[in-house]
């Protein structure tokens, strides 16, 4: 039998992701991707993965899933949650663990990621990773091109994900420590493509100005609440292409800044762009978080590039092995084998 | 001398902008300097974006510095000479009828035009593919006549299934797949534009189109034969244009 997760309960939107269908923008596919790739990294090392094989990308709410293959290591990384692992469908409270590690799980054995706290996304790679073909180079899932991932859509209960491997390596276990996963005081921007269209008043006002992240924010784009940009000649450009981080000022003058999902071409005014070492960390925030932009240029912006890929590096160094007798300690305690407590009560 | 300046976006991508309107001529320059980008194999280079008036050029600023870069851009621009482009002209069957065409009516309200006025004039045309974007396969063309262009519909539809074909300013626009959508709708194409299984788009920016009228049966005969995929479409003409 094929090896699969089963999924009892899809989450809020819980989709497959890599690091994005690059080459096809010009046709008109956006590039997708996981919106916080230090995370996907992290797991996909926790489960011995390349670092951006494809791994499921959980929205706020995670999955429940039923492993059904004989035994596969799942790692988490991201946002805060409290995961449990139910000996069955049946079980009411299960082993608690905590994102930033991996687990190895049997067959039979549930899954349940509920909640995410301090964040908006978690990723969990699993050993091997999926067994999905990729569409144009990439299996990351594009909802809106219906293309990628599982079924070009987001998983939905009862889908059988297959999985390449049968059984986890034999190994011990790894946690990621240290790693700052914390927003910056204030998200560094490029000016441009289109900050001709906004007067010195309204450049001055963004940079000064504290934003919300808006409930209607998605995977093509953070919508932020704050006080509004005013255009100096007009909200409609010919229409151009579209820079991922790139802030885009609808007529309302609320700004969005464009995420992994967004359009490729588009005709409003960009008043300025998030610059890419700073880009996995707006993947992370949750609705109601707070920001601020601050202006830097192209030169500091590629410094601060190179400083990212270094932390992007650091991961391998930043992994701890669970000792193996504390995680089967947890274990026992956790079957109340070893507390004393179940003797008492018996 | 052609006039164009660098915008960045970003620190991984930039923007160079040959001018701010819809121009046949600007379409085909920045085309051209797609091509040479493309001819040349510049490292670091990641893809490029070619819109109605300018380029987008993705890079590494890792291997390839910006000011490299547009040193590069600037090099090529100056190489960019009178040339012809090929292009393909293909004839695309529509049909007009109500059942698709859900803002006809309004369409001709709206204009002050009857139906099949509407549907004669945007028939009439044979159009440019300016650029592709917004979903796979999906083309910007144009220009509607005049009397037909009309700004966004005051409440956007949630959804429009795939095929329709809508007035979208001074452009007409088939949408390939199932989207929200808010511009008037008149018409449905049964040929996809967006090959789902080879990830291939059917128009390519430059090619030039014509909608042909059909009838709801011959549309359905159309779209039978595309859902089994034993739809051979081929353009009608090639299209030989001078650039200067």
């Amino acid at each position: 039998m094929k090896p699969t997760l089963r999924i009892i309960f899809p989450g809020l939107f819980t989709t497959i992701q890599d690091a994005g269908r690059y080459g096809f923008q010009r046709l008109g596919v956006s590039l997708g991707g996981a919106l916080d790739p230090v995370s996907l990294r992290a797991a996909n090392l926790l489960a011995g993965n390349p670092a951006c094989a494809g791994a499921i990308e959980a929205l706020y709410v995670g999955p429940t899933f039923a492993v059904e293959a004989d035994d596969a290591r799942i790692a988490f990384a991201g946002a805060d949650a409290a995961i449990e692992l139910l000996a069955s469908a049946d079980a009411v409270h299960g082993e608690r663990i905590t994102p930033m590690q991996s687990v190895r799980v049997r067959r039979g054995q549930v899954v349940r990621i509920g909640s995410l706290k301090n964040g908006a996304s978690l990723y969990m790679a699993i050993e091997g990773g999926f067994d999905i073909e990729p569409v144009l180079g990439s299996v990351s899932t594009d909802c809106r091109g219906k293309m990628g991932g599982w079924k070009g859509r987001t998983l939905a209960a009862n889908d059988l994900l297959p999985l390449s491997r049968a059984l986890a390596t034999e190994r011990d276990e790894y946690r990621i420590e240290g790693l700052d996963l914390s927003p910056p005081q204030r998200f560094r921007t490029v000016l441009g493509p289109q900050n001709d269209y906004f007067s010195e008043t309204a450049i001055e006002g963004f940079f000064a100005s504290e934003y919300t992240v808006s409930a209607e924010s998605n995977r093509m784009g953070l919508r932020l609440d704050g006080p509004p940009l005013q255009h100096s000649h007009g909200f409609n450009i010919v229409s151009d292409a579209i820079a991922t981080g790139s802030i885009q000022v609808p007529g309302g003058g609320q700004p969005i800044v464009l995420l992994a999902d967004h359009q490729t071409t588009g005709g409003y005014p960009k008043i300025a762009t998030v610059i890419s070492a700073d880009l996995p960390a707006m993947g992370r925030l949750p609705i109601g978080a707070k920001i601020r932009f601050a202006p830097t240029t192209v030169d500091e912006a590629a410094r601060a590039r190179r400083a990212f890929n270094a932390t992007l590096e650091s991961l391998p160094g930043k992994m701890v092995r669970i000792a193996p007798s504390a995680a089967i300690a947890a274990q026992l305690v956790e079957c109340n084998l070893i507390s004393g407590v179940h003797d008492a009560a018996a | 001398m052609l006039d164009y300046r660098v915008l960045p976006a970003g620190d991984t991508a930039l923007v160079v902008e040959f001018g701010d309107r819809v121009d046949p001529r600007l379409s085909a320059v920045v085309l051209s300097l797609a091509q040479s980008l493309e001819d040349e194999r510049i490292a670091g280079i990641i893809e490029t974006i070619p819109t109605f008036r300018s380029l987008m050029v993705l890079y590494e600023p890792l291997v390839l510095p910006a000011a490299l870069l547009i040193e590069q851009i600037d090099t090529q621009i100056q190489k960019l000479n009178s040339h012809e482009i090929i292009s393909r002209v293909w004839h695309l069957p529509v049909c007009y009828d109500p059942r698709f065409a859900i803002d006809l009516q309004d369409v001709a309200q709206r204009t002050s035009l009857s139906v099949q006025q509407v549907v004669e004039r945007h028939s009439a045309c044979l159009y440019h593919v300016y650029m592709l974007g917004f979903l796979p396969g999906q083309a910007y063309m144009g220009e509607v006549a005049s009397e037909l262009a009309l700004d966004r519909r005051p409440i956007p539809r949630t959804s429009i299934p795939a095929g329709s074909l809508a007035i979208a300013g001074r452009m007409s626009c088939v949408f390939p797949l199932e989207t929200p959508c808010g511009w008037h709708i008149i018409g449905c194409c049964p040929v996809p534009l967006w090959d789902e299984v080879a990830a291939t788009a059917l128009l390519a920016p430059a090619d030039k189109v014509r909608f042909v009228p059909v009838s709801i049966r011959e549309y359905e005969s159309v779209a039978a034969r595309a859902a089994e995929g034993v739809l051979k479409i081929e353009p009608v003409s090639d299209f030989f244009e001078a650039v200067a």
